[in-house]
């Protein structure tokens, strides 16, 4: 059968990973580099009766799918570092609810309004850390178009399996590079459908009772079950409790069903790792330089290899640990002052062979840049 | 239906403080809705942060307790969602009008099928009494001790400006008028904005020359005055209480069943 070839933008590839999943409701704010996301949204999603709402800011934006995905629809949001910002408080309340959404966010340079227009991987910690309180969050990047399309798939699989928020963290480089995208037939990636409660009307329904398998299966807001939904501490009935025990089993909950999962969560690709004596790590646009590197040099006979991290969050620590083990040095490639870095030191056994080659001044991080690095690790010259 | 089949007894006793007017204002929501016939099922109440948000729990719907000033964005994303569904969204004034104020005019400009209900007490109760966007110029706060020099909003005047095709205002010593005026707002198709002026004796009332919540609804009673009457042309500080305006216009949901129609014939 001919294959379905689009040649597009990363954020275009975003969008047909999205439709591909099934998104039902997209709400958003207009702003630089997503944009492309939330207009082509508007003019897709109501071809298949799917419903496209800009709202006043990317506040309500965000809430404004949590409403919706309450009534059991799929659901997604796409801004940049600013408007993720402002995101944060009701991400919050996604991950307090348990309400499946996905977040995308196209990192562009900052702090503060920055490098609209050019790349970056500053909100790495954001994505973990912007909302308050002690939480856990699962967040996923892409390198290359087809890979876009499919981690869109994924977040939104992940978003249904764990009832939580997906941060989807591209950036600036990927989400305007056009290149191919082979479009998977219907059937060919798996696609997550909302586990409903089987509990029948009349009976009483407990919506934040988990399973042994830790999943909640949920019943839409307008369906048979009336409950309650709060951003507050809450019982298994989602009525509010300041009980001590309530509310330890459920912030136990609450990061437990993430971080007791890192494994099946965690998306990673590797390239000549398995006798690399030089590992790079990275992630995103970082990955493909990180990866015409190793190609390169591996063509001299050198050994490099690279670990490409698709899951950030939870950090896949046992993984990043496996393969730092073999190597004699590790290379953190990223787009920021080393908030990755740090994480791979954490996991390292020795967190003074890890190395960074960065790139923060809003140009793309290029072979040159990782190169410097390696030949300063290799005694030759500074 | 009896009133207590719409409420939900295992919530209660409520955290209301004695004398508080949002009581009275949860019982002409429970009548209104009750008259409306609409089913529990196909109610939706959404709520943001303070202490008329706590409403939500209280009552036996599909009820979401979100965020401070949030409500009516989360509200948006409900109704678009399930058209079909009543969508009542309780709000405090400064939930309303301060945090939530570009919520509030936004969704009264598209015209979505919304009742906000907007008590106003004009004074942060949960948090302890400071001043709101609705508190008097000279009034005395928490956070206004020596006189408040802010300039409050008039509610029907923002509504009205923003785009609401449904725009009333009653006080909670009028409790037929408010049980028929909710009645009309929620069976009005668009925005709809009902302010209910509503005594909160702990906080406002102590600070403002005000012995009691009898004292503060009797003040209601003489200081307001059905629209257009004589009375407001006589004393014209009096302030107006009814329908300012109930009109048919376009409603968002409706729109965008036709950009799906238009989205259908282009694929």
């Amino acid at each position: 059968m001919k294959k379905n070839i689009l040649f597009v933008q990363g954020n275009e590839a975003c969008v047909e990973g999205a439709l591909y999943a099934g998104l039902d409701f997209f709400a958003g704010y207009p702003i630089t580099p997503s944009t492309e996301i939330a207009e082509l949204l508007s003019y897709r999603l109501p071809q298949n009766g799917g419903k496209f709402i800009q709202m006043e800011d990317e506040i309500s934006s965000m809430c404004a799918i949590i409403g919706a995905s309450l009534t059991g629809k799929k659901v997604m949001t796409a801004t940049s570092g600013p408007g993720f910002s402002l995101k944060q408080e009701a991400i919050g309340f996604a991950v307090m609810t348990e309400t499946p959404c996905v977040v995308v966010n196209v990192q562009r340079g900052g702090p503060s309004t920055g490098l609209p227009t050019s790349g970056s991987q500053g909100d790495v910690m954001q994505a973990r850390w912007g909302t308050h309180g002690e939480h856990a969050i699962i967040t996923l990047t892409a390198s290359n178009n087809q890979d876009v399309f499919a981690m869109t798939v994924e977040a939104f699989n992940l978003s249904e399996t764990f009832r939580t928020p997906v941060i989807l963290l591209f950036d600036e480089v990927v989400a305007h590079t056009r290149e191919r995208l082979i479009m998977p037939e219907q059937g060919e990636i798996n696609v997550v459908e909302r586990l409903k409660t089987s509990v029948k009307g009349g009976t009483d329904y407990h919506p934040y009772l988990p399973r042994e398998d830790g999943r909640l299966p949920m019943s839409d807001f307008g369906g048979i079950h009336r409950f309650n939904v709060t951003g507050l501490m809450h019982d298994m009935w989602g009525f509010p409790s300041t009980n001590p025990k309530i509310v330890y089993g459920l912030m136990h909950h609450l990061v437990d069903k993430i971080q007791g999962h890192t494994e099946e969560i965690t998306r990673i690709k590797e390239f000549f790792v398995d006798d690399a004596d030089y590992l790079l790590i990275s992630y995103g646009s970082s990955a493909r330089t990180a990866l015409h590197v190793v190609r390169n040099r591996r063509a001299r006979g050198e050994k490099l290899g690279l670990l490409e991290l698709q899951t950030l969050w939870p950090f896949p620590v046992d993984a990043v640990k496996r393969r730092c083990a073999t190597a004699d040095y590790v290379i953190v490639v990223e787009m920021n002052m080393g908030q990755i870095l740090h994480e791979v030191k954490k996991a390292s056994d020795n967190p003074d062979k890890v190395f960074l080659a960065n790139q923060i001044n809003g140009s793309f991080i290029t072979p040159t840049d990782v190169l410097n690095i390696l030949r300063i690790i290799q005694g030759k010259g500074s | 239906m009896a009133v207590k089949d719409y409420i939900r007894e295992r919530f209660f006793p409520h955290i209301w403080c004695p004398g508080c007017g949002h009581g009275t204002i949860m019982n002409c929501m429970i009548r209104a809705i009750e008259s409306t016939g609409i089913k529990k099922n196909d109610i939706v109440l959404v709520s943001g942060i303070g202490c008329s948000s706590r409403i939500c729990g209280y009552l036996d719907f599909h009820t979401l307790h979100t965020l401070h000033g949030r409500a009516l964005a989360f509200a948006t994303g409900v109704k678009l969602s399930r058209p079909e569904l009543t969508l009542i969204v309780p709000m405090g004034d400064g939930d309303a009008l301060a945090i939530g104020g570009n919520h509030l005019i936004h969704a009264a400009r598209r015209n979505i099928d919304i009742t906000a209900i907007i008590m106003n007490n004009s004074v942060y109760g949960m948090t302890g009494g400071q001043y709101s966007p609705t508190t008097g110029y000279g009034n005395f706060s928490a956070t206004a001790p020596y006189g408040n020099i802010d300039q409050s909003f008039d509610i029907v005047k923002l509504a009205l400006g923003a785009g609401a095709s449904f725009v009333a205002r009653t006080t909670t010593y009028h409790v037929t008028s408010t049980i028929e005026i909710l009645e009309k707002a929620i069976a009005h198709k668009g925005f709809s904005v009902v302010e209910i002026i509503s005594q909160c004796p702990v906080y406002f009332g102590r600070k403002n020359e005000f012995a009691s919540a009898v004292n503060m609804l009797k003040y209601y009673r003489t200081h307001t005055t059905p629209i257009g009457s004589k009375m407001k042309k006589k004393y014209p500080e009096l302030i107006e209480r009814g329908i300012f305006i109930q009109e048919e216009r376009p409603e968002y949901c409706s729109e965008y069943d036709k950009i799906i129609e238009k989205a259908h014939k282009e694929r």
